[in-house]
């Protein structure tokens, strides 16, 4: 199959005659269900948030005729925004900072280990970085909330040793448990990308770099970094993407006001009725927030379609 | 590709050799083990061995939890399977299969991941299809939403679509019907990938073959091409559903009511408050009900590329 020359013929006309609609018909049942249950509901959310409010409920009120938006709980809304939920995006960033870096340290380790030196383990050593894909996020913090409980193994091992003189409640607001939570939960996702960036690099490039003198750490900063920039990328937004809208890490792991994030705040205003548009609003701010790196990613994906 | 595979080895061969370049140094003195250019990485070996732990150890754990003799849910009691179909002492209605309330959530997990699996991938197949071939500026369009679907935060979606069919389309009540339509949206962008890179990987030669043989359009799309795509639509079954399965966050407030809730809800809401092995069995089962699809699909896989190649090497090259 890979032997054969690729020949992309420009004429359409070989061999049998397509109806014009023929290929946008394989297209439409799919194109039709996302303008309907993807673009739409976007729609919705855009009405509510510069719509208006039923003044006795304080239930949102759509408006889906842009000649009648109101820009007024917008405002209202981004005042909250940048001021009195300041604290919370703040804490969101430095957060999801701190735990994509650890991600990139730990994931970048492993990829490339198991890239380079895998060798005759390589099949097991995917199979165990696969493993997490297929056991449900639930379950992998699940297993940590039942650790990390004052009567739990972890405080168990650390008692034991000393290293605390009694047990630690990990559960009640500790950002250190939020962010390994997160970097637990969210690093598969970012093993399997960098592995296949890594595992795409031409040996014979590290080869030339060593045999030009370079050392180990020279050779890896200036050979395999570079080369590697664009999975590291991707993988990087693979990661943060979704961690700017998680609350269910934040909400398990510690369920405190002290840690909450951006993803809780966009729960919360789900959970009480009566907050009028702050819902939608706050989708709309998070969408505009992670457009650029949405785009590129779209980009990214789009560019290694192409090129395959 | 299979010549880089048989390079390896002799590679490692060099790297066991002990060290011509630096023949002044000893190996054996700190020192000379760090400076040694051709020493084992053994320090990436031990990370990536300690990450592995760390990744599966808990949840070994949290499965052997499930079978836990007595209430905790953080140490170990003794063996048995009361949490799964017995009459615990503590909670005489609580296992897995005798609770009413898992017990229905267990039905309406498998029924969603079901039928949003049977909606979902012929969906996204046709739609890969149809966007590789048609040619023009349109398809680009449709292919940049479909992507859109698949790098948007799931939460967002979730709430949007809460807001539709709380606000305009209001004759989809809350339940059943809303979680299925809103997870084909979330999930019908994983056929579409997987599908579309394999479409990409067989050409076109093979149906311009077919149809210069005689053959009409849609049977050179029924017998050559649906076919050559069956490894790729038996791996987007098997993800789709691993994704359904597990899936809270768009379900959660679409459910209206206890009652539609799937096991995936459940365990978020017990995690918050009481536990109980049972929480624990609950998972377990999903992670089981998983397992057994993924292998269900390995066998198929197997079945349909008898014969070909490189094929562990595309299993994996889908999901990375």
């Amino acid at each position: 199959m890979r032997g054969l020359p690729r020949r992309r013929p420009r004429d359409e006309a070989s061999g049998a005659w397509y109806p014009r609609w023929y290929w946008p018909g394989f297209a439409f049942p799919g194109t039709l269900w996302l303008l309907v249950l993807f673009v739409l509901p976007f729609y919705v959310v855009v009405s509510i948030a510069f719509g208006t409010v039923d003044p006795v409920f304080q239930s949102p009120l759509p408006v889906f005729e842009p000649w009648w938006w109101t820009k007024r709980y917008l405002l209202e809304e981004w005042h909250f925004a940048t001021g009195e939920f300041r604290p919370v995006e703040v804490r969101t960033i430095v957060y999801v900072v701190l735990a994509t870096a650890i991600c990139l340290v730990i994931a970048y380790a492993v990829a490339y280990y198991v890239a380079r030196f895998g060798g005759k383990r390589k099949g097991l050593f995917l199979a165990l970085l696969i493993a997490p894909f297929f056991i449900s996020y639930l379950m992998r913090m699940l297993s940590w909330v039942e650790l990390l409980q004052p009567n739990g193994y972890v405080n168990g091992v650390l008692t034991f040793l000393h290293i605390t003189p009694h047990p630690v409640n990990w559960l009640a607001g500790v950002p250190f448990t939020v962010v390994l939570g997160l970097v637990y939960g969210y690093i598969p996702y970012m093993i399997l990308p960098l592995y296949g960036f890594l595992d795409r690099i031409d040996q014979s490039q590290v080869e030339a770099g060593r045999d030009l003198g370079g050392n180990r750490f020279r050779t890896f900063v200036r050979v395999t970094l570079p080369l590697s920039k664009p999975g590291i990328l991707a993988s990087l937004v693979i990661v943060t993407l979704p961690m700017f809208g998680d609350y269910y890490t934040n909400n398990l792991l510690s369920g405190s006001p002290k840690t909450t994030m951006f993803g809780n705040l966009l729960d919360n205003s789900m959970e009480a009725t009566g907050q009028g548009p702050q819902a939608a609003i706050l989708v709309l701010f998070l969408v505009l927030f992670l457009m650029i790196p949405m785009l590129y990613y779209m980009r990214e994906t789009a560019k290694a379609q192409r090129n395959q | 590709m299979s010549e880089a595979v048989s390079e390896r080895p002799q590679v490692d061969r060099l790297r066991d050799e002990p060290a011509p370049l630096a023949p002044s140094r000893s190996t054996r003195t700190p020192l000379g083990w760090w400076r040694n250019p051709w020493r084992r990485p053994h320090i990436l070996a031990t990370a990536t061995w300690l990450y592995l732990a760390w990744s599966l150890l808990p949840v070994l754990i949290a499965i052997g939890i499930s079978f836990n003799s007595g209430r905790s849910n953080s140490v170990w009691q003794g063996f048995s399977f009361q949490w799964w179909w017995g009459h615990p002492k503590s909670d005489p209605t609580g296992s897995l299969f005798v609770s009413p309330e898992l017990h229905a959530a267990l039905i309406q997990s498998l029924r969603l991941s079901f039928l949003t699996m049977f909606i979902a991938v012929p969906i996204g197949v046709a739609f890969a299809i149809g966007i590789s071939r048609w040619r023009g500026p349109a398809p680009a369009g449709a292919n940049f939403l479909m992507l859109f679907s698949f790098v948007i935060p799931e939460i967002i979606i979730g709430i949007s679509m809460f807001l539709f069919f709380t606000y305009l389309l209001k004759f989809v009540h809350l339940g059943t019907g809303a979680q299925l339509l809103s997870l084909v949206t979330y999930q019908v962008s994983y056929p579409v990938i997987i599908v579309r890179a394999r479409m990409l990987s067989i050409g076109r030669e093979y149906e311009e073959a077919a149809t210069d043989l005689g053959a009409s359009p849609t049977q050179a799309v029924r017998r050559v091409l649906l076919p050559l795509l069956y490894p790729a639509i038996l791996v987007s079954f098997v993800l789709v559903f691993a994704d359904t399965i597990d899936d809270f966050i768009t379900v959660r407030y679409l459910s209206g009511g206890a009652s539609t809730e799937p096991l995936s809800v459940k365990i978020y809401n017990f995690s918050r408050g009481i536990l109980t092995p049972a929480i624990n069995a609950a998972a377990t089962f999903l992670l089981f009900s998983t397992l057994v699809i993924a292998v269900l699909g390995v066998f198929l896989y197997r079945r349909i590329t008898r014969g070909q190649r490189g094929q562990t090497q595309e299993m994996t090259g889908y999901l990375s």
